[in-house]
Parts: C-alpha cells; sequence; structure tokens
C-alpha cells in the first residue's frame, strides 16, 4: 500500500513538474490596453488603469498557466490617435486581446478594424448604444454598460417611486447625453409622465446660468446628466440659482460619480441617480474592492476604477477557461460571452446574445456618511438588460435615441 | 529659400535624398506598424506643406487649415458611406468641398492680414468643427462616420494592405511636392514671396496682392483637401478631431518645427512629430513633456525652424 501511495506521490510531482515546465516555455499572453492617459479625460483614464493593474496584481499577472504581458498606450482621447495606438498593439506588439477606451467616438473608430483583424476587445466603459446594437462586432465584448441601460429603469423609478411626473432635461450635447435622455424619456414618458423640456449643454460650457434660467419653478425634477468639471460646476450653481430644496434634482449615474463626488461640496446631498455601480455598495465584494483600492491608489474607486477590474477578471476568466490558449482568438472571443465570474464588486452580471451585460441597476442618493460624500444604494433593479423590458428585434428595429 | 547655389551641395540636398531614397526602398523590409506610421507622415506631409504655401511662402498665418483638411475628408466619408458613391465620385466630392470651402472662406479671410489673419481663420475653424460636432445627421456628431471602405480595393490595385496603401499615398505624396516646388518657383509664386517681405511695395509696382493672396489661400485649400481625402481612406473613418483647434495647431507646430518657406522642412516636421509622438509615448506618459521639450531646443537653437538650421534669412 505505502509503495502504491509513493508511487503515486512520485507521479504527482512529477506530472505537477512537467506541467509547470510545458507553461512555462509557452510564451507570455500579451494584452494590449489603451485609455486616454493624457488630456482632458486623462483622469478617467488612469482610474480606468488602476482597476485592471489592481487585478493583475492580484492574480500575479498569471492566467491559463501563462505570464501576462500588459502593454499600456495612450489614445489621448482622439480617434484617430486610438486607431494608430491599436494598429501599433495589434501589428508591432502582435497582442493577443485587447482592452480599453474610454470614449464612444474612439469605441466607433476602432471597431471596423478590430473586426477586420479579428482581435478579441473588451469594451469596459464605452457606452454607445449601438455598439451592441445596431452596429455590434462578433469581436467585441462589453463589460461596462450601454449608455440607456440604467436610465429605462430610472425613468419608470421616477415616476412611480419617486413621485415624479414632469421632468427638465440639462444633458452634455453629445450621443451620450442623447442616449441617457432618451432611455429616461421612453420609460418615463410611457409611465405617465412628462418631459417638459430638454436643455442641450455644449461640452465646453463654463456657465450654466443661461440654462438655470430656463427653468421653470413648477416642475417635479431636474434630470441632469453631466460628468466631469461640469457636473461640479452645475451642482454649485444649481444651489446659487436657488433651485436646490425646491426641484428635485435627479440624474444620469457620472452626475455624482466618485470621479467628482469628492469634490463635491453639500450641494450635492440628495440628488438621485442610477448606474450599475456605486462605491457604497454594500457586498463583501465591493467593500473589499473599495477597501484595497483606496488604500493602494489613495482616493475612492469610481465606476472608471470598477469598470476594468470587472473588465480585467472577466477577460482572465475567459483565458483561464480556454487554459491560456489565446492564439485561438475565436474560441477566446467565444469564453469571453460564456464565462460568467462571481464575487464581482458591481454585483452578478452575464452577457447578453449581443455582447452587452445584463446587470443590476443601482438607484443611489448622495448623502454624507461619516463625513464623506458616498452614493448610497437606496434601491435595486435586479438584472437590466439593454433593451430593458422591450423585445430586442422590435427594439433594434427602431432608430437610435437621438436629440 | 531653397534656392539653387552655386556652392557645394548643403547638407540638406544629402538629408533629402537620403529621405526619399528611404521613403522609396524602406517599406518593404519594416513592419506593418512603421509602415502604417510612414503613411501618417507622408499624408500629413502633404498637408504640412499645403500650410507652408500659406506661412512660408504668402506670410499668412493660419490657425484653421485643418478644416479644409478635414472638410475633405467628411466629403469622402458621407459620399462613400451614407450615399454609397463611387470613388471617383467620392474623392471628386471630397476635393471639391475642401476647395470650394477654401474658395469660399478665402474670400472672407483675404483682406486681413498678420495677427487678424490668424484669428479669424482660427475662428473659422472652430466653426467648421461645430459643423462636423453638430450636424449630425449628416456627420454623425462626435461618434464620426466609420466603415469607409479601403482605396486599394476600390481603384483595383492587386493587392492590399499597409504596403500598397502607402506606395499610393507616396505616389500622390510625390506629386504634390512636385507641383507645389513648381507652383513656389513660378512667377506667381515669386509674387506671393514678395507679397510676404513687402505687400505695399509689390503694390505699387502694380501686382493684384489681394487676388495673388486669395488665390494662394484656394491651392493651400485644394492641397490640404488632397491630404484630407487620403487620411479618409487611410484611417477608414472620420471625426470632428480632425479638424478642431488642435490639429490646427499641431499642423501649425509642424511648418514652424520644420522650417517654414522650405516645403521640405514642414514634411520633416510632420516626420517629427508623428514618430516623436508614437515611439515615445510608447515607452513614457510624459511624452508632452518630451515632445515640449523639442519644441523649447527648436525655438533656441533653429527659430526658423530645423531645415533652416545654419542658413541665415536674408534680409
Amino acid at each position: 500500500m505505502n509503495a502504491v501511495r509513493a508511487l503515486l506521490l512520485v507521479v504527482a510531482v512529477a506530472a505537477t513538474f512537467i506541467s509547470a515546465q510545458t507553461n512555462d516555455t509557452r510564451p507570455p499572453i500579451k494584452i494590449g490596453f489603451m485609455v486616454p492617459l493624457s488630456g482632458g479625460n486623462a483622469q478617467n483614464g488612469r482610474d480606468i488603469l488602476n482597476g485592471f493593474l489592481m487585478y493583475l496584481d492580484e492574480i500575479g499577472y498569471r492566467a491559463g498557466g501563462r505570464q501576462i504581458e500588459l502593454i499600456v498606450e495612450d489614445d489621448e482621447a482622439i480617434p484617430a490617435v486610438g486607431l494608430t495606438k491599436a494598429r501599433k498593439l495589434v501589428e508591432r506588439d502582435e497582442v493577443h486581446v485587447m482592452a480599453g477606451a474610454l470614449l464612444s467616438s474612439t469605441g466607433y473608430a476602432l471597431a471596423p478594424y478590430i473586426t477586420s483583424m479579428k482581435i478579441p476587445m473588451v469594451y469596459p466603459v464605452v457606452s454607445a448604444d449601438d455598439l451592441t446594437q445596431r452596429r455590434r462586432s462578433e469581436w467585441i465584448v462589453r463589460t461596462g454598460w450601454s449608455g440607456s441601460q440604467p436610465n429605462h429603469a430610472f425613468g419608470e423609478y421616477a415616476y412611480q417611486k419617486l413621485g415624479i411626473r414632469s421632468v427638465v432635461t440639462i444633458a452634455l450635447d453629445y450621443a451620450f447625453g442623447w442616449e441617457s435622455v432618451g432611455g429616461f424619456e421612453r420609460t418615463f414618458a410611457a409611465a405617465g409622465g412628462r418631459i417638459r423640456q430638454k436643455l442641450w449643454v455644449p461640452l465646453s460650457a463654463h456657465d450654466f446660468a443661461p440654462y438655470l434660467a430656463q427653468i421653470p419653478r413648477d416642475v417635479d425634477a431636474v434630470y441632469a446628466l453631466l460628468l466631469g468639471r461640469t457636473a461640479l460646476q452645475f451642482m454649485r450653481q444649481y444651489e446659487e440659482f436657488g433651485l436646490k430644496g425646491r426641484v428635485t434634482l435627479i440624474g444620469g449615474g457620472t452626475t455624482t460619480d466618485e470621479h467628482v463626488l469628492p469634490f463635491m461640496g453639500d450641494e450635492a446631498i440628495g440628488t438621485v441617480t442610477a448606474l450599475h455601480y456605486s462605491a457604497a455598495l454594500d457586498t463583501p465584494a465591493n467593500k473589499a474592492f473599495a477597501a484595497t483600492y483606496r488604500a493602494r491608489f489613495k482616493k475612492i474607486p469610481s465606476y472608471y476604477s470598477e469598470s476594468m477590474y470587472t473588465g480585467g477578471k472577466w477577460l482572465i476568466a475567459a483565458i483561464n477557461a480556454i487554459d491560456g490558449r489565446v492564439e485561438d482568438r475565436a474560441a477566446l472571443v467565444e469564453a469571453l460571452r460564456r464565462v460568467r465570474p462571481s464575487d464581482l464588486p458591481r454585483g452578478p452580471m452575464e452577457l447578453d446574445a449581443y455582447g452587452n451585460p445584463i446587470e443590476n441597476v443601482y438607484i443611489r442618493r448622495v448623502e454624507r456618511v461619516n463625513g464623506e460624500l458616498q452614493n448610497t444604494v437606496i434601491d435595486t433593479f435586479p438584472r437590466v438588460s439593454q433593451f430593458w423590458t422591450f423585445d430586442p428585434d422590435r427594439y433594434l428595429s427602431e432608430p437610435l435615441y437621438e436629440r | 529659400m531653397a534656392e539653387p547655389r552655386a556652392t557645394a551641395p548643403d547638407w540638406r540636398l544629402v538629408v533629402a535624398g537620403l529621405g526619399a531614397v528611404f521613403l522609396l526602398a524602406a517599406p518593404p523590409f519594416l513592419s506593418a506598424y512603421w509602415v502604417g506610421l510612414l503613411t501618417q507622415v507622408v499624408i500629413l506631409g502633404i498637408l504640412a506643406m499645403s500650410l507652408d504655401l500659406l506661412i512660408g511662402y504668402t506670410g499668412l498665418p493660419s490657425l484653421g487649415h485643418a478644416g479644409f483638411f478635414g472638410v475633405a475628408a467628411y466629403g469622402v466619408g458621407i459620399l462613400s458611406t451614407t450615399y454609397q458613391a463611387g470613388v471617383v465620385a467620392s474623392i471628386a466630392g471630397g476635393f471639391i468641398a475642401g476647395t470650394g470651402l477654401a474658395a469660399l472662406l478665402g474670400l472672407i479671410v483675404s483682406h486681413v492680414r498678420d495677427v487678424y489673419f490668424l484669428m479669424i481663420t482660427m475662428a473659422l475653424g472652430m466653426v467648421l468643427w461645430g459643423l462636423s460636432f453638430r450636424w449630425i445627421p449628416v456627420t454623425g456628431g462626435d461618434n464620426g462616420i466609420a466603415g469607409i471602405p479601403r482605396l486599394e480595393t476600390l481603384i483595383g490595385l492587386p493587392a492590399t494592405g499597409p504596403i500598397p496603401f502607402y506606395y499610393l499615398a507616396l505616389v500622390v505624396f510625390a506629386a504634390c511636392i512636385v507641383l507645389m516646388m513648381v507652383l513656389v518657383k513660378s512667377p506667381f509664386g515669386l509674387t506671393l514671396q514678395g507679397i510676404r517681405e513687402h505687400e505695399p511695395r509689390m503694390r505699387s509696382l502694380g501686382f493684384n496682392t489681394w487676388l495673388h493672396g486669395y488665390l494662394s489661400y484656394v491651392c493651400a485649400g485644394a492641397f490640404a483637401s488632397v491630404a484630407g481625402i487620403m487620411w479618409a481612406y487611410y484611417n477608414g473613418f472620420v471625426s470632428p478631431t480632425y479638424l478642431d483647434l488642435t490639429a490646427s495647431s499641431e499642423l501649425f507646430l509642424m511648418v514652424t518645427l520644420g522650417g517654414p518657406a522650405t516645403l521640405v522642412g514642414p514634411v520633416i516636421g510632420a516626420g517629427a512629430i508623428v514618430i516623436l509622438k508614437n515611439v515615445m509615448s510608447a515607452y513614457t506618459a510624459r511624452w508632452l513633456l518630451i515632445l515640449g521639450i523639442v519644441y523649447i531646443v527648436t525655438i533656441l537653437w533653429a527659430p526658423q525652424g530645423l531645415w533652416n538650421l545654419g542658413r541665415h534669412r536674408r534680409s
């Protein structure tokens, strides 16, 4: 008996040794990654990268029995630069898989190239609806969200739970703004609500006075979709105009996202927004994520930070599922669509047949807890699809949300 | 000025010759990525040379030149995707859009000089950018227009890919540089340089300086349109960033870095910026800092641009 056990042990050790050897002889898996690291969007890009670095550190830069080599490029938030960098990553560095991009314009510009080169790519943030709808690519998997997705849920919530009947919207005047407001309007109007007025703000706006002055005081709520500097400026002026406390402020998730929230004051308190993530989400997975992130990067994780932590986890799960055989790109993209890692900071998530997540949408209210502003989750819509409750085929036959 | 000299050929001829040989012979030995970068260099080289006609030869500093480049690119993008037009119609449409616009805007800007010219061209450039960004039904707004088919296939080249497209761009580049060299050496070009040096004197000699300035603006717009058409086909998409202020000012830097009134200088400037940006950014996120240092060093040691190094401006 002992002899058999000893033999088994020897075989087991030898097997481990051999497998370790064969694993190590395989060259590293090359992941190409790009986000804006210079210019006005650099902070958001940095957050996305941080999340990815954090996850890669957790797994020791190993997946599927192979070493991982990460190649980071700065796409400057300019689509043509993004394309040049994608060419560099694919043609010079010969990466096996790509991830990244922040802006929709970059996302759209890369898509034809990604498809023609048959390189699997993960879009952690780019939220343009059509990337997983009317103009989807089989090589692109989105682990983020589509712009109208949380807003479909939020439109209904605003009418039914918040008791809002009439709304004025203030949103950034580009595709992200139109799709968010469009999604909100659709379900809000279907429930019986009325959009009184839609105000569109250029991305370069510095002063919201001309817009705030147009808001009728008898409206139930103002829906704001802004981000970065515009969100900060808007919040301040909303209070200065005496609107805070008189007209409820609601909005898209980026308006109070943690990339701007720490720079806001009491004027932000009470704002209700919807997004698929909140740094204050009370789950063990998110608490661990947020604590580690804070300890390492000295700031609260934003939804951008979470995006590529989860995106990275998704990608690594896919690589593990095919035992690191990333040279088989078709198998990798198939695995990306099939895997379903659990314990994500944002909660449960799966991909639909179109490559977009089905995930929880959280209704969050800004509160001050322990002296710090946070997006407290006050309600959850579980498993929200990009098509909400509509039939996908019919949804896709209708036009994309526009102004 | 690239004037023939009786003395022994200076370093410029040697560099230009080596550069030409490199552009012609090197690509088959380079990776697809480097061929792509060289393609960018020659296309942006055409664009930088076209701006040099204005800045260097006519003395009109334009900060809205990327506008024509972008409008021509949009012409190609819109015609070849939304209207499914053929390649000839798309190229002609892009060229007419860019050049026609230059002819139109030229009527406005050709009455002013110096800093006023700079301000007005900058404003018009911003208007064009705004149009591309906000005229959504036509331009697709911020998302731009993707899905422009490949030029090599359209014109029936036997092979597709980076190298055939590169040589196509190189042929266009060669044609443009020859045309522009002929232009600046012609009596018309000499008149432009005369206007740059002393406009009242040219006027008193009987030259219609307004018409010359206007025509040089239109010519520059036409060459910029050619570059825009190639750029649209190279990238396969168009977006508002092609014609924003950053694009125009980067273009301005290419000309001033390389050396105005030399034609070759701006190509070198374009090459330096494209290569520096792409090579540096692969190694450091602080590449903007390095680019800034390069500009400062150039201003200090070669204020007339790299190609005018060691050459004194004639007074």
